[in-house]
């Protein structure tokens, strides 16, 4: 058996199944970013210890501006609902509405990371000044590379929606709810850890 | 014919008297020499028994069944289509837990009659150390001495090797001494990466952690010299980091004290 | 209503490599990979072993004179990574998991069969880098736990390559979980209900779990390691103001479950093995499943039982005493419930059954002296000493490999077709207990009396004890030869097993031996009864 995964293989060849059979790939995905969550988990489990038990050592600096990191939960909860604005259009197969909302969730996507650059620039403290720069440094930087990573895959997914001969369709919509599951999924981190790193 | 409940009986009230034969004859602990040890000593004969208890009731039930039901050569067919007895498995639940239960209250109990349960505190004579942070550590405390005679050490690890302060007397010694019958309280640290400080005559082990101070109270009852092991992995002379503790009678504690005292230094 | 699945033949086979081959290809065949992991994972366990032929060489003496000091510590660190991640994850988790789990549901194949291929070859080329490692500027010496600072302040390059690759080997079992959580829920053939799932089943489920939820954590930790070894970062570096006990809990949040990961497959596995060998069904088979997951819950939750003596505070210590305890409950149940599968059947006594049995007397031991070690104050004296080298060996090793071997014996026919020879079987078992008893069972006193573990040189008093136990293991050594001749002559020449030797009732033997590339050649049977025995008479093969 050659195909991606058996589900495809189970429908292809059985209607029946097809109707009963939801596919698990969503499943899998799921399994996969309640595992990535227990990292997240794991860092912010490090960096609560160190604020409960480790004092900032004599003329350690660390400050949080919020301006650029409320901007970016904004930017980010937006995207999510951009997302699924362009889930809603390809359901109605409104393939070019789809791709126009893509691109404008990549697009903030893109901001936000610009942002976080720009607040690595201006921050008073770099990776190796204390424990709490480091593991600011690290959680961010975590979360960062999945918002690049995210939005390679909604550019991709966005080239995959363009009307003439993308993969896209109403038919095939598991790309898309992948991407957007998992969009969200970081999202909701971030919402976690501005709560957690900048708020507490 | 005696019937199948007086063997059960039989066999159980024999695993119960090897059990208790062996944990009080056989020996398996070095010297004891601290006011922990016969507690350790104690906890551990319990559990060796009710170790030994279970393994060889275990082991017996597995080497009866593979005896008795055994299949033989004319034998075709299967066992009984037996799936389950819930009572039996409620039974062998609930024995277990209530075990355990115990065991844990009374690892608790002999855990506060070492001292585990203590706040920890170091009883120094210097005010500065009592506003630093102690992390963990055993503060033993035997009810008949509260913080006159004791003596305050302050040991430093490194690779590979012991240092231990005597405050008091101002000089740094390679060689733990001290006094039979005395409380001792350590505060230890680290230098670079974890150690650990063993004794195992006294039953005591307490990590020595870099950046983290950590505690260690003990009273030595026994006159003698033993081994101090590192037992934390710390680099490749790990194995050879060893000092010794060397418990004497106060009066050559002290001559030996005296001895290596250094006057005070006023700044 | 019962719903076929039954793809009409892809023609796709032809495309994958036949024969020996196919072995060494990407194959996507639940059973080819099952074998790789298989062969894969005991030649790591021959490298490991060879490396823990070396340390009881070394500690055959009381002086360090077999291998300088730090070579030791390198070699017992490589010893123990190799053990648990190429050897014993990877074979009762990978191999038995994707050789039986789609039998056992009822699938065609796992649910991801490209993502299980790739799970697979992670793992040859972080084990072959780990090994390499040495050869660079010495490998990692910091033990398997590699606790910071010592891992921070040994040689480099060593450290970070067994950081990537325990990071390889960890992505590798993540996949490797997700693919079994979602061939075990969703791939079941229609008409099987989760309660009707042979044993194993349940313990892949309570496995994969385990998995998915802690080795992430390890994954995060070993990436903030890194951070301090390249980037002079101080997470744990205390020169920088970290928290070296911080590293401590993550890396045991992982590596306590780990230890479950090792051994609930092989809990999974027996419960096959003794009712087809003892012709009784698996006694209490719902009590099985709650004891399951009984214990992945617990098993979250004990982590700090290895830290008794560092940084813990005292509330903490009772606390994980009394929870670690309490995982002797669930587990006793598993034990009662296999004496009680024995008792009354018609045992057939093989080198399956007898290594099966070692396991349970092997385990209780084992077991038993961890209920003691989780005491705060029996830990306190013993921790770090040659009493818990015992305690895990009598587990893992007296546990988890004398499954591997008994599981080898029983499915060997099903991946051949062919029997092994049952008297090499039985030497081997006799050699193994014994070499293995000898080893480990003397190293209780060691560390009761003194002999901190990791060391190379140790107080001479313990040279005679110590000699004992290198001779358990130069025994075990041996008995690792009459098993490699008779796989190896009877895979050539083996006697012809039929189609179910064992007459048992579990679906992997419902179809040829070995089976076909799509598992059957029609429908999937739909076993609803896996351990049915002594309800209904067989009428094939009476001759067993
Ligand atoms: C497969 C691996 C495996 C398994 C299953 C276990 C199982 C258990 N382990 Fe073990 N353990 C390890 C592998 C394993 N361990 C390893 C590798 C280390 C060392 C790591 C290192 O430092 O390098 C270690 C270390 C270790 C420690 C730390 C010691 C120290 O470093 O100081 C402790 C302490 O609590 C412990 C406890 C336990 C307990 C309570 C169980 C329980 O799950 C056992 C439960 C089973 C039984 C009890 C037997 C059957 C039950 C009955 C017959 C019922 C009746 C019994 C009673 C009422 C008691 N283990
Ligand atoms: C998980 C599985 C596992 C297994 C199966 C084993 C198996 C064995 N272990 Fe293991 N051991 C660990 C896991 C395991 N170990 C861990 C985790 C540690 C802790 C490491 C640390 O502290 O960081 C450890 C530590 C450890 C120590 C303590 C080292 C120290 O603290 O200083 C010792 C000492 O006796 C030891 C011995 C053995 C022996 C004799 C075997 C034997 O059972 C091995 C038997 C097998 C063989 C002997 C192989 C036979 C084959 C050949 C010899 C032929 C070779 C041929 C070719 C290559 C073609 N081990
Ligand atoms: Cu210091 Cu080991
Ligand atoms: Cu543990």
């Amino acid at each position: 058996m050659t195909t991606l995964d058996s589900s495809k293989e189970i429908q292809k060849n059985n209607s029946e199944v097809n109707e009963t059979h939801e596919d698990f790939r969503m499943f899998g995905l799921i399994t996969f970013l309640i595992a990535d969550g227990m990292t997240f988990a794991g860092f912010f489990a490090a960096y609560l210890t160190y604020k409960a038990v480790n004092p900032l050592p004599d003329g350690a600096i660390y400050e949080l501006e919020l301006p650029i990191p409320t901007l970016n939960t904004i930017l980010l909860l937006v995207s999510s609902a951009t997302f699924h604005k362009a889930g809603k259009a390809l359901l109605k197969d409104k393939n070019s509405e789809t791709q126009k909302w893509l691109f404008f969730t990549a697009f903030l996507g893109i901001i936000f990371l610009i942002c976080q650059l720009f607040e690595y620039f201006h921050l008073p403290f770099g990776l190796t000044d204390n424990l709490f720069a480091s593991t600011f440094y690290a959680l961010t930087g975590f979360h960062g590379l999945h918002v690049t990573l995210g939005t390679l895959m909604i550019l991709i997914i966005a080239w995959q929606s363009r009307i003439n001969g993308g993969r896209l369709t109403s038919q095939n919509m598991f790309p898309l709810e992948a991407v957007e599951l998992y969009w969200h999924f970081v999202d909701g981190i971030w919402v976690i850890l501005f709560i957690i790193l900048y708020l507490l | 014919m005696l019937n199948k409940n007086f063997y059960l009986i039989l066999i159980i009230s024999l695993v119960f008297a090897i059990s208790f034969w062996i944990g009080f004859n056989v020996n398996l602990l070095p010297a004891e020499a601290s006011i922990n040890a016969p507690i350790y000593d104690e906890l551990f004969k319990i559990l060796f028994i009710i170790g030994l208890i279970i393994f060889i009731g275990m082991t017996i039930a597995v080497i009866y069944s593979l005896f008795k039901f055994r299949k033989r050569n004319d034998q075709i067919g299967d066992g009984i289509a037996l799936e389950g007895n819930l009572s039996l498995e409620i039974v062998w639940t609930i024995i277990p837990s209530i075990i355990v239960l115990l065991i844990g209250l009374y690892s608790y109990n002999i855990y506060d009659r070492m001292g585990g349960m203590k706040e920890l505190n170091h009883n120094h004579e210097m005010m500065s150390s009592n506003t630093e942070k102690i992390w963990a550590g055993i503060s033993q405390t035997s009810d008949n001495e509260i913080a006159i005679n004791n003596l305050s050490i302050e040991v430093s690890a490194m690779q590979f090797a012991f240092l231990f302060n005597y405050p008091k007397g101002n000089f740094i010694s390679g060689e733990l001494h001290v006094p039979v019958d005395q409380k001792v309280s350590m505060k230890m640290e680290s230098k670079d990466v974890i150690h650990a400080f063993w004794v195992p005559e006294f039953r005591i082990k307490q990590d020595i952690i870099p950046g983290q101070p950590t505690i260690l109270n003990f009273t030595p009852t026994k006159v003698g010299k033993y081994p101090i092991i590192c037992a934390e992995l710390c680099g490749p002379y790990h194995g050879g980091m060893r000092a010794s503790i060397i418990v004497e009678e106060e009066s050559d504690y002290n001559e030996w004290f005296n001895k290596n005292k250094k006057p005070e230094v006023n700044l | 209503m019962t719903i076929s699945i039954d793809p009409q033949k892809t023609n796709n086979e032809s495309l994958q490599p036949k024969g020996w081959l196919r072995f060494f290809s990407f194959s996507l065949d639940h059973k080819v990979i099952g074998i790789q992991y298989l062969v894969c994972g005991f030649l790591f366990y021959l490298i490991g072993g060879s490396l823990a032929s070396a340390i009881r060489i070394e500690l055959a003496s009381p002086m360090s004179d077999f291998m300088p000091r730090d070579v030791y510590n390198q070699v017992l660190t490589l010893h123990g990574t190799i053990m648990i991640f190429l050897w014993i994850v990877p074979v009762v988790n990978g191999a038995f998991g994707n050789y039986l789990i789609p039998f056992y549901v009822g699938a065609r194949d796992m649910a991801f069969p490209r993502l299980n291929a790739v799970a697979f070859w992670l793992i040859p080329p972080s084990g072959l880098m780990l090994v390499a490692s040495y050869f660079v500027e010495g490998a990692a010496q910091a033990g398997w736990t590699a606790y910071p600072p010592l891992s921070i302040t040994t040689p480099q390059s060593g450290q970070i390559i067994w950081i990537l690759s325990v990071l390889l080997l960890g992505g590798s079992s993540i996949f490797g979980g997700i693919n079994f959580i979602a061939t075990i829920i969703k791939l079941r053939r229609p008409g099987l209900k989760l309660m009707q799932l042979p044993m194993y089943c349940w313990a892949m489920l309570g496995t994969s779990l385990l998995v998915v939820l802690s080795t992430p954590v390890l994954a995060g930790t070993l990436i903030l390691l890194s951070f301090d070894i390249i980037a002079n970062t101080g997470f744990f570096n205390p020169v920088l103001g970290g928290n070296v006990v911080v590293y401590q809990h993550l890396f045991w949040f992982y590596s306590h479950p780990a230890v479950y990961i090792m051994v609930l497959p092989a809990f999974g596995l027996v419960s096959e093995i003794l009712p087809v060998h003892a012709r009784k069904p698996l006694f209490g088979y719902t009590t099985m499943v709650f004891s399951i997951m009984g214990i992945v819950v617990l098993g979250l939750v004990v982590w700090a039982h290895h830290m008794f003596t560092s940084g813990t505070p005292p509330w903490m210590r009772l606390f994980f005493t009394i929870a670690t305890a309490f995982i002797a409950v669930p587990t006793g149940i598993k034990f009662f419930n296999w004496v009680a599968t024995l008792w009354g059947g018609k045992i057939s006594i093989n080198s399956a059954m007898l290594f099966s049995c070692g396991f349970i007397i092997n385990f209780v031991f084992g077991g038993i002296t961890g209920v003691a070690l989780a005491q705060v104050p029996f830990d306190i004296h013993v921790h770090d000493t040659y009493f818990v080298v015992a305690h895990f060996h009598y587990i893992v090793y007296g546990g988890t490999v004398f499954i591997i071997f008994s599981s080898i014996y029983h499915w060997f026919p099903k991946v051949t077709g062919k029997m092994l020879n049952e008297k090499l079987g039985i030497l081997h078992f006799i050699i193994t207990f014994i070499g293995f008893n000898l080893c480990f069972a003397p190293q209780h006193w060691l560390g009761l009396n003194g002999m901190p573990r990791r060391v190379a040189e140790y107080d001479p008093q313990f040279q005679f004890v110590n000699q004992i136990s290198s001779l358990g293991a130069l025994l075990m050594a041996i008995s690792t030869i009459p098993f490699l001749i008779n796989v190896f002559l009877s895979v050539r020449n083996g006697k012809d097993s039929g189609d179910n030797p064992w007459n048992a009732l579990t679906p992997e033997w419902l179809t040829s031996s070995p089976p076909p590339v799509e598992n059957w050649e029609g429908e999937a049977p739909l076993v609803e009864e896996p351990y049915g025995y002594g309800k209904k008479i067989l009428n094939e093969n009476k001759n067993i």
